[in-house]
């Protein structure tokens, strides 16, 4: 079953009626209906190529965070060898929002570390939808030492709400355990390397995605905080979230531009939930240029150059 | 420049501005409801004179009595680009700004100054909630790596205040951007040797919280302060039920592991003197009333020498006395 985004409602009716007259003929082999289906095929082709040309903010926060697009341990299943899972902060829980541990890309060694949203209601609430709690950023924090002290560069792939508001995840330093993993982006001597591949949701995302490299998949959103958010705040009314996405520049175009995305992955046409593998596939392919790109660096020119371009940034506005 | 600038906008501004007339003579307490005469207030760093609550204090105010004798210089922060997204709500990001600028009388929302606090030369930073909710954006950034640098050049350490809504939504990712920012700000003390004190002032959130607010060697907060990531609001909409009594003050953070102390703001200037120089090898310092720097005396020179000596001329022309 394809799941629909409500802009997308009348290419549903029309693949509707496609598979619809398929099924008929299906049923009454003497009818001929191929050249109508092939019309409607025709035109829902035309329709989804139109409808993704140019998505809105809020429509591309809307394939960001579409169920059916591929999850964190979707690229780790199909992109890493050998991943061997490693759990738990050591001082109080193992994190399901957050999984990590050792692999191998393309044969060399690595540390990977993913939010996963999961896929179905009792998945997403095993991994509490993306959203980590302090275990899991401490749990980052703990494998990028790993990495740094076994020289293994770190992939990082990010698709978060946002970091968890909950009680305990305060009284256990929400903001301190993100504070940490940002700073370990920035102080570990390795090789950092991130895809944003849904979500990039404030700094539940920014404390994986502080990296050498950064890139983001062509659909995907990174922004300080969520159109709904920020239109309740700055609106006070939540349906002004249209409004808010166009305001807060969070497209990946828009991210390219201002430097903070380094490169943009293309999304297959009706984005990634329409062709999980090539989404997959690409994805690989740009972790590994990015991985190339910093191999001749040693730990102290990969630290300046992190440090070189954040400190850099904002010098570059976008026109209105 | 010329004289427009030089003569009349200041003349003009000190015929307007807030702190030379009071427009208020009393203000309430937010707390305990007391009315307090301004000068009364002033004496007490805002701090109600009643219920010991800590209101709200102007980073200019704190600083007056944060450095030796008031005097302190600006550090100058490098200008952000103004408005990098156009951004537009119900008001425009410009007309916000100017309006801030206008209430508060300060360019943004950190100031950065460098002075003695104790005969201890120190860079601190403080963050304006009167601003724009004190909002992290690239001002913010930039004032963190100018007062690292000052600091790295001065071999000095260097103290925040923080107090902030968390960042600046008019400036989207690039406010987001500050987390990483100010974090490089925070590992270059870290590698340099010298300490980075963060005093936590109501109220610390979102953003600011998540990176320099809470990377601090030693973590001070003020008697009461909202310190969180989350908000009490969001966390009782996502968990719907009622948040403990004091959730997310600075005594609660403080019992849960989160802080080194909670210090009244009357203490905290000579708690910082203690601190700041036990962390640089320093001596102790002399205790009570400083007299006033002038030059070291001579060996030979006798008591009676200057007794009404200027302050330090090499303070310079930003001193606030």
């Amino acid at each position: 079953m394809t799941h629909y985004l409500d802009f997308e409602k009348p290419l549903a009716e029309i693949e509707g009626k496609a598979e619809e007259l398929r099924a008929m003929a299906r049923a009454n082999p003497e009818m001929d209906i191929e050249s109508e289906a092939a019309a409607l095929d025709r035109k829902a082709a035309d329709m989804l190529r139109d409808l993704y040309k140019k998505l809105t903010p809020w429509r591309k926060c809307q394939v960001a965070r579409h169920p059916d697009r591929p999850n964190g341990k979707d690229y780790i299943a199909a992109l890493f060898s050998e991943y061997t899972p490693l759990a738990g902060d050591r001082n109080f829980a193992d994190d399901h929002a957050v999984m990590g541990g050792i692999a191998r890309f393309e044969d060399r060694p690595v540390v990977v570390i993913a939010h996963e949203k999961g896929h179905d209601t009792a998945t997403r609430l095993r991994h509490n939808f993306g959203m980590a709690r302090p275990e899991g950023y401490r749990k980052a924090v703990r494998l990028m030492e790993l990495a740094d002290r076994f020289g293994m560069p770190v992939v990082t792939l990010v698709d978060t709400p946002g970091a968890y508001p909950g009680k305990g995840a305060e009284e256990r330093g929400q903001a301190e355990a993100i504070a940490r993993s940002t700073d370990a982006c920035l102080r570990i001597g390795v090789p950092i390397v991130s895809v944003i591949i849904g979500e990039g949701g404030s700094g539940g995302a920014v404390a994986f995605a502080t990296a050498n490299r950064m890139a983001m998949l062509e659909h995907s959103v990174y922004s300080v905080i969520s159109p709904e958010g920020c239109a309740s705040i700055l609106w006070k009314n939540a349906d002004k979230m249209r409004e808010a996405a166009e305001a807060l520049r969070l497209t990946a175009q828009d991210l390219k531009q201002l430097g903070v995305a380094d490169t943009i992955i293309p999304e297959p046409l009706g984005g990634a939930q329409r062709d999980r593998t090539g989404t997959i596939e690409r994805v690989g392919t740009e972790i590994g240029k990015m991985l190339k790109g910093l191999s001749g660096m040693d730990r102290d020119a990969l630290i300046a150059a992190r440090r070189k371009k954040y400190l850099g940034m904002g010098k570059t506005a976008l026109a209105g | 420049m010329n004289w427009i600038s030089n003569y009349v906008r200041p003349t003009i501004n000190s015929l307007f501005s807030r702190r030379e007339v009071p427009e208020n003579l009393w203000t309430k307490c937010d707390s305990c409801g007391t009315m307090l005469f301004h000068r009364e207030l002033a004496d007490s760093l805002n701090v109600c004179t009643n219920c010991g609550h800590h209101m709200y204090i102007a980073p200019r105010a704190r600083f007056d009595r944060l450095f030796d004798n008031g005097i302190y210089r600006d550090v100058p922060v490098p200008a952000a680009l103004a408005d990098p997204l156009q951004f537009r709500d119900q008001k425009r990001y410009p007309d916000r700004m100017r309006a801030a600028q206008r209430a508060t009388g300060e360019a943004e929302a950190m100031l950065v100054a460098e002075g003695e606090m104790g005969r201890t030369p120190v860079v601190a930073a403080a963050q304006d909630f009167a601003f724009m909710a004190g909002s992290m954006g690239m001002h913010v950034g930039n004032a963190l790596v100018a007062g690292a640098e000052r600091a790295l050049d001065r071999r000095s350490p260097l103290i925040v205040f923080t107090a902030a809504g968390g960042a600046r939504m008019q400036e989207g990712i690039l406010s987001l951007m500050q987390m990483p920012r100010s974090t490089v700000a925070v590992q270059m003390l870290r590698e340099a040797g010298l300490p980075y004190i963060v005093v936590l002032t109501h109220p610390t959130t979102g953003g600011v919280t998540a990176s320099y607010a809470m990377l601090g060697d030693i973590q001070i907060a003020e008697p009461g302060a909202l310190i969180c990531f989350a908000g009490p609001r969001v966390i009782e909409q996502t968990i719907r039920e009622k948040l403990p009594e004091g959730f997310q003050s600075a005594e609660y953070l403080l019992e849960h592991g989160m802080l080194d102390r909670v210090t009244a703001r009357k203490d905290m200037r000579d708690e910082l003197i203690v601190i700041t120089r036990m962390l640089m090898g320093l001596p102790p310092a002399i205790k009570g009333e400083l007299p006033p720097p002038g030059p070291a005396p001579k060996p030979e020179a006798t008591a009676d020498a200057a007794p009404g000596q200027a302050p330090d001329a090499g303070a310079g022309t930003d001193a606030k006395a």
